[in-house]
């Protein structure tokens, strides 16, 4: 019963995917593409917890920590770049 | 190591010190010092006479790599002993010739004397050896040090281009010769010449014996410039003139009359052997004398000179090896011509040697070797007149100088093709004939222009005058040994020439009686005409000289060798660059395409493409859905107009890409992809930061190469992958680490225990990697010409 629930869960996250794909490549402006990256990121981290419940482990705890961290840097570092064209300053007074 | 070893050592020993000499004794001419040396040779082989008269050989052999069958074996026999007391006979009037030619304070002494020295003990080594490869080895040793004497004037434009020519040519014949060598030790396994001349019936009908022996030839006729191989030899003649005499004249450019009298016994049977040595030989000595009447300078004349009359001895060794091959004729009309063969050599030798060293003491007393500048110098140089007249008249066959009796075997010789009963044969004698006119012309130039005629003070440099006495010793014993020769030439008959005569072709005897006078025949007759003819084309030499302007330049031999030089240059600067563009898309290209030819080859040829779908697992809907996502960016990355979006999906086809280590059960993969992925595409955008401002964001340009080529690789890849799962031949090792990862190792993460313990070596490297790229980065970014500040800061 379960593993026919998580089955289900899966197809729905990733044709959730799939659409948020087509607002990747789609656009139609960059910050269009970089929210539905991070919302891709959002996706995966459901689809690794799912994964867990449907293997029965918790090896990939760890990897839904980490992405919770990684895609949060990630589109801070996009929205950086587009805010000032640079990731890393150097003039820390600006 | 025995005396004779030693013979052939001693020039390179003494090379050593010539250097000391000329620097620390400046007062006494280096010559001084290397003028004992070749007489101590000559003294020293002339001692074997008695031994090798007796039919007696001396072998002395030394270990070098005897498990190769490379050994240093000295075989003293008729042949190596004549050419030995050539070398250092010679080798000493030369010596002494240029002591007084080249001058103590300008020329640099040290360098000359060490290649002459050189050169000597090479030749020694390539007459003497017994072993092939040792033979060759000083074979490359004369083809080196003539390279270096003849571009010894090395500031000379001419002497470069001379030397590099003789080189190209040289090595090019040495290097055939080797293979030549190699064929012959791979059907006798050995490289004993005389162990090869003892299974010289057995190797005949050998597949390899027609290849080695055009080897062998090819090495034996540049050296002893053969047509169409003669060109280097008037090039060489921009070496000091002792170097033209000495190489070019008497020893090197016999190196292949050597060779080929050397291995007489191996491929004298067969047809081939004796037909091309004696058609090249004959056209060698038409064409050299043909074209020698038409030089203005002297050491051109005698180049050309020295060509047709090498032309001539091959020719002779030719017909006289027909001897072995034609078994139902008389074998002695034959060797009559292997006779006149070595009889001219030793001839050539003397006259050639003199002949060069007048020219010489001309050049050095007037300042030009050009025959349209000098005449009339009979009154100023009676001496060196008198060596040319003598020296020339050899040359021409006059008697009663030895080239007459020579010339007189010759035609003997090339009568007795008549023999052996082939329709054309008839032309040999006739060729030869008209050969020895134009022989005769060319003798009579170098003498008659240079010597008598209208003295022409205006055109010359200096005031001429009779040569110093130094200089005149050499090229006076050469002549009267030419006279002394033709006087009695039995006193080399018994000694010298019948144990040569017998190395060359043993199994035959010889008893060689030459005598000036035997009846008159038809060699006489052929004499006289040559005599008749050619008196009348000298006197009539400007009306018939316009034959010359006939043949076009375009079809000379050093325009072809020219072109083929500037052809290969320019082909090779066009293929290279052809290809090598610079640009890496084209590299990129050649690789890739190169990887689909060679993969989808070896798959169709080994047949490859037996798929099956055993052991494939069962494939989740999702799991297609996440494929699709990947391949939907993918392709998308491909028609993207900006490259932010290129990045921003590059980043989300590594994120599916950890998903899908998450279902294949990786999670150590899966966290290592995601940070990677993470900081590759911040990296990504800090790239961008660096982008020039300017450009214009086009999306990818199509090229339909381009897309042939990557869904070509593409499609070769999965086809590999495929098959590669279909035919998997073993199973897996990885039950040992499932089951003594906890056991041994202590650990529960198997993959790892892997890492830092089952295969930490990798582990280990791969740190390393890390670590020079961090550093290399660093020092790519701080180690700046204007150290690591920014441009706008200057």
């Amino acid at each position: 019963m379960i593993q026919t629930v998580v089955y289900i869960a899966l197809i729905c996250v990733a044709v959730a995917m799939i659409t948020l794909l087509y607002r990747v490549i789609k656009g139609p402006t960059l910050p269009d593409r970089i929210v539905a990256l991070d919302a891709l990121g959002v996706n995966i981290v459901a689809m690794v917890a799912l994964v867990c419940i449907a293997l029965d482990t918790n090896a990939f705890l760890e990897v839904i920590l980490l992405f919770g961290i990684l895609a949060f840097i990630g589109t801070v570092a996009f929205s950086k770049y587009l805010e000032k064209g640079v990731i890393i300053e150097n003039d820390r007074n600006s | 190591m025995s005396l004779l070893h030693l013979a052939i050592i001693a020039p390179f020993i003494i090379a050593i010190f010539v250097p000391f000499f000329y620097k620390y004794i400046k007062g006494v001419h280096t010559g001084w010092f290397v003028l004992p040396l070749p007489i101590l040779l000559f003294v020293y082989f002339i001692s074997f006479i008695s031994s090798t008269s007796n039919k007696q050989t001396i072998t002395e052999s030394f270990s070098w790599i005897s498990s190769l069958g490379i050994d240093f074996t000295v075989k003293v026999d008729g042949l190596g002993l004549l050419f030995a007391l050539l070398i250092t006979g010679i080798g000493s009037l030369v010596v002494l010739y240029s002591i007084y030619y080249l001058s103590k304070n300008t020329e640099k002494l040290n360098t000359f004397y060490v290649y002459l020295l050189l050169f000597m003990g090479a030749m020694l080594g390539v007459v003497l050896s017994d072993n092939l490869i040792v033979l060759y080895a000083f074979w490359e040793l004369t083809s080196f040090s003539s390279f270096l004497l003849i571009g010894y004037w090395y500031d000379r434009e001419k002497s470069r281009y001379g030397a590099q020519k003789s080189m190209i040519i040289t090595v090019l014949g040495g290097l055939a010769m080797l293979g030549g060598i190699i064929l012959l030790y791979l059907m006798t396994g050995t490289f004993s010449i005389t162990e090869i001349i003892a299974q010289s019936d057995a190797i005949i009908n050998h597949p390899l014996f027609v290849p080695a022996l055009l080897c062998i030839l090819l090495g034996a006729f540049t050296k002893s410039a053969q047509f169409p191989f003669h060109i280097w030899l008037p090039d060489a003649m921009e070496a000091p003139t002792p170097v033209s005499a000495y190489l070019h004249s008497a020893t090197m450019v016999k190196a292949g009359i050597y060779l080929v009298a050397r291995m007489s016994p191996v491929f004298a049977e067969h047809a081939l052997w004796v037909w091309l040595i004696a058609g090249f030989g004959l056209v060698t000595l038409f064409w050299g004398s043909f074209s020698a009447v038409k030089q203005t300078d002297l050491k051109s004349i005698l180049a050309f000179s020295t060509v047709s009359q090498l032309g001539l001895i091959m020719s002779l060794l030719g017909i006289g090896a027909a001897a072995l091959h034609f078994d139902e004729l008389n074998p002695a009309i034959f060797t009559v011509a292997t006779t006149a063969a070595v009889f001219h050599l030793i001839n050539h030798a003397t006259f050639k040697g003199s002949l060069f060293m007048v020219v010489g003491i001309v050049d050095h007393e007037t300042g030009t070797r050009d025959i349209r500048k000098l005449g009339g110098l009979m009154n100023f140089m009676p001496i060196t007149f008198t060596i040319a007249i003598i020296g020339a008249f050899s040359m021409a066959g006059l008697p009663p100088f030895n080239g007459f009796l020579s010339k007189e075997m010759f035609f003997t010789g090339m009568l007795s093709v008549l023999e052996m009963d082939f329709n054309w044969g008839i032309l040999i004698p006739i060729i030869a004939w008209i050969a020895s006119v134009f022989t005769f012309i060319y003798s009579m130039i170098l003498v008659f222009k240079t010597f008598t005629g209208k003295y022409q003070p205006e055109k010359l440099e200096k005031k001429p005058h009779e040569a110093p006495i130094g200089m005149l010793i050499s090229p006076i014993i050469l002549a009267s040994l030419v006279i002394i020769f033709g006087f009695f030439p039995n006193i080399l008959s018994s000694s010298v020439l019948v144990p040569a005569l017998e190395t060359i072709m043993p199994g035959f005897s010889f008893d060689v009686k030459i005598s000036f006078w035997h009846g008159v025949n038809e060699e006489l007759l052929m004499t006289i005409g040559v005599i008749l003819v050619g008196v009348i084309l000298y006197f009539t030499l400007s009306k018939w000289r316009g034959v010359y302007g006939l043949f076009p330049e375009k079809l000379a031999l050093n325009r072809f060798y020219d072109n083929s030089l500037d052809w290969m240059q320019k082909g090779s600067y066009g293929i290279t660059n052809a290809y090598m563009t610079g640009s890496i898309r084209n590299y990129l290209a050649y690789m890739f395409t190169f990887i689909i030819i060679i993969l989808a080859a070896t798959l169709f040829g080994k047949d490859a493409f037996a798929f099956s779908t055993e052991n494939v697992a069962q494939i989740e809907f999702f799991e297609v859905l996440l494929s699709l996502i990947i391949a939907i960016a993918s392709i998308a990355i491909l028609f993207t107009k900006s490259r932010i979006t290129s990045i921003i999906l590059t980043g989300t086809i590594g994120y599916i890409v950890s998903l899908f280590f998450v279902i294949f059960r990786a999670p150590d993969l899966a966290l290592t992809q995601l940070v990677i992925e993470t900081i590759s595409v911040s990296l990504f955008l800090l790239c961008f930061y660096h982008l020039p401002k300017k450009l214009t964001e086009d999306p990818l340009s199509f090229k339909v190469r381009n897309a042939i080529i990557s869904v070509g690789v593409g499609a070769v890849v999965t086809l590999i992958a495929l098959s590669a799962h279909s035919n998997k031949l073993f199973d897996s090792i990885s039950q040992y680490y499932i089951e003594n990862t906890y056991t041994e190792a202590a650990g529960k993460n198997m993959v790892n225990v892997i890492l830092v313990d089952f295969r930490g070596f990798d582990t280990m490297f791969e740190i390393a990697v890390l670590g020079i790229a961090a550093l290399g980065i660093f020092s790519l970014i701080k180690l700046r010409k204007n150290g690591g500040k920014k441009v706008e800061d200057k």
